[in-house]
């Protein structure tokens, strides 16, 4: 049980330059296996620039991003070989994007669409591969029969789901989420938000999501950060920070919520 | 009884950034304390700040000083201070909250979302379901809408639906939000039959009621936060 309470992930004094301009600066927190962390702020606030940073996309002009690995315990995700990197990222780490054809091969169908991942790690029976990502297109709610189907003739919704069945089914403990349900109408939105949380719990998923919408991180996050400017500006327990925000910006932020 | 409870020289005032950065200080010096087998009602005038408290005793709001100390798996923890995850963890297992709002992911059933607290808890999911069918029948929710997600329900379905949510799990620590006010008579009787079930296995108890009758019924005390509301002394 001491491994529950051990960080999966330390990110410690995390700052991204661009030239002159700030990306991110002095972002610093630890996650937990199960744990879903929140990053929510205006559109140029840092957000998806942090996550590329911590999902080892992009090297930070400084900081450190520390991962506790399956084998090698606690290692320094920017210290690790190419390879290793390489490994990390599709395997135990796993990145749903906000549009789904930068996280999908979209002339190949979605059975090899999952079955790649399983191929990147060295899976090779191909009847095992395919019984597996039929498995997984029936958690994400895709009907078998569509399979052999390019991901091009899916819906905005499907796709998004797709992503989720290839991202997933290498059993990931950490996955990055960058406006997940972005481009979606508000029914598939529900639908893939109750998808993401049950999955979430079954699976005890570590998840990073960064969002602009903050219902979406009122359902789904036990923690929320809120950046501005590149920075952290508040960071706590989710509904106290939607519901009792201490700094100015969120509390801009909250009071900007339209109500139905 | 045994103490489970004790918020000491709590203070809370709001600043709002948005309107002129205006300090609006609201309670000052509150003591408070809740006792296995108590039910304690929250009194004051509308808008003394009782839901406000009652929120802070959740660690949905901050504190702006003091401390309140919960007795959870067998020591004292003070939210004012503790962790999120801490604060998680004692909602899960220790504090259990009826809001007056339902907040749910769309879709999801009903049966499924008062089952989800039990089953959070580590119940399996078959025994959790057999008791949210017991407690939505209770609460006389017709079996035909437990399939249905609870926001299309009226307002006073919803309600029950958040009590059935609110004591599926046995908590040691309850905090109830007027969690008759929308209710009829006969609904109104169960919530006063399942918060004397409550008050008998031992749980301590702090309500909102906005009635006398309900009151009477079932509380064993009285705190009326007035009498802490800053400048209710000078």
């Amino acid at each position: 049980m001491t491994q529950m309470n051990e960080p999966l992930l330390r990110v410690d004094n995390l700052t991204m330059m661009y030239g002159d301009r700030v990306g991110c600066k002095d972002v610093s927190f630890e996650l937990r296996p199960g744990e879903v962390l929140g990053i929510v702020g205006e559109s140029g606030s840092g957000k998806s620039t942090l996550l590329r940073s911590i999902s080892a996309q992009q090297e930070p002009t400084k900081g450190v991003v520390e991962y506790q690995t399956r084998i090698d315990g606690v290692r320094d995700v920017y210290q690790m070989s190419e390879a290793q990197r390489r490994l990390l990222m599709r395997t135990d780490w796993a990145f749903v994007h906000q549009n789904p054809r930068d996280g999908l091969r979209m002339n190949v169908s979605a059975g090899a669409n999952i079955g790649e991942r399983l191929m990147a790690i060295g899976d090779r029976h191909y009847g095992n591969i395919r019984s597996n990502a039929d498995s997984w297109l029936g958690k994400v709610e895709i009907a078998s029969e569509r399979l052999d189907d390019l991901p091009s003739t899916f819906s905005g919704g499907m796709q998004q789901r797709l992503q989720i069945a290839r991202n997933l089914v290498t059993s990931p403990r950490l996955v990055f989420m960058d406006e997940p349900t972005g481009g979606l109408d508000v029914s598939v939105q529900a639908r893939l938000l109750d998808l993401l949380r049950g999955l979430v719990h079954d699976l005890n998923l570590a998840v990073i999501i960064v969002t602009h919408d903050l219902a979406v991180a009122r359902l789904l996050s036990h923690r929320l950060m809120v950046m501005q400017q590149g920075k952290v500006i508040e960071h706590g327990l989710t509904d106290q920070v939607l519901d009792d925000p201490q700094h100015p910006y969120t509390q801009l932020l909250v009071s900007s919520i339209l109500q139905n | 009884m045994s103490e489970m409870l004790h918020a000491q020289n709590v203070a809370k005032s709001f600043t709002l950034h948005t309107q002129g950065s205006v300090t609006i200080p609201v309670f000052e010096g509150i003591e408070f304390m809740l006792s296995a087998g108590d039910c304690i009602a929250l009194t004051g005038e509308s808008g003394s700040g009782k839901s406000t408290f009652m929120r802070m005793l959740y660690a949905n709001y901050t504190c702006s000083q003091g401390s309140i100390k919960v007795f959870h798996d067998g020591d004292w923890l003070d939210i004012t201070t503790a962790s999120p995850h801490s604060i998680l963890e004692i909602r899960k297992r220790t504090l259990g909250y009826v809001s007056q709002f339902l907040r749910v992911i769309p879709r999801v059933p009903t049966l499924d979302i008062v089952a989800e607290p039990l089953v959070a808890l580590g119940t399996d999911r078959t025994a959790a379901t057999e008791k949210a069918r017991d407690l939505l029948t209770r609460l006389r929710i017709p079996e035909r809408l437990w399939q249905l997600s609870p926001l299309t329900f009226s307002g006073g379905e919803q309600q029950r639906v958040n009590i059935a949510r609110g004591f599926i799990a046995d908590y040691p620590i309850m905090l109830l939000d007027e969690p008759t006010a929308s209710l009829d008579a006969q609904n109104r009787a169960t919530v006063l039959a399942l918060i004397e079930e409550a008050k008998s296995r031992g749980a301590a108890i702090a309500g909102i009621f906005h009635d006398h009758e309900t009151r009477d019924a079932v509380c064993t005390g009285s705190f009326d936060v007035t009498s802490f509301k800053v400048g209710a002394n000078d």
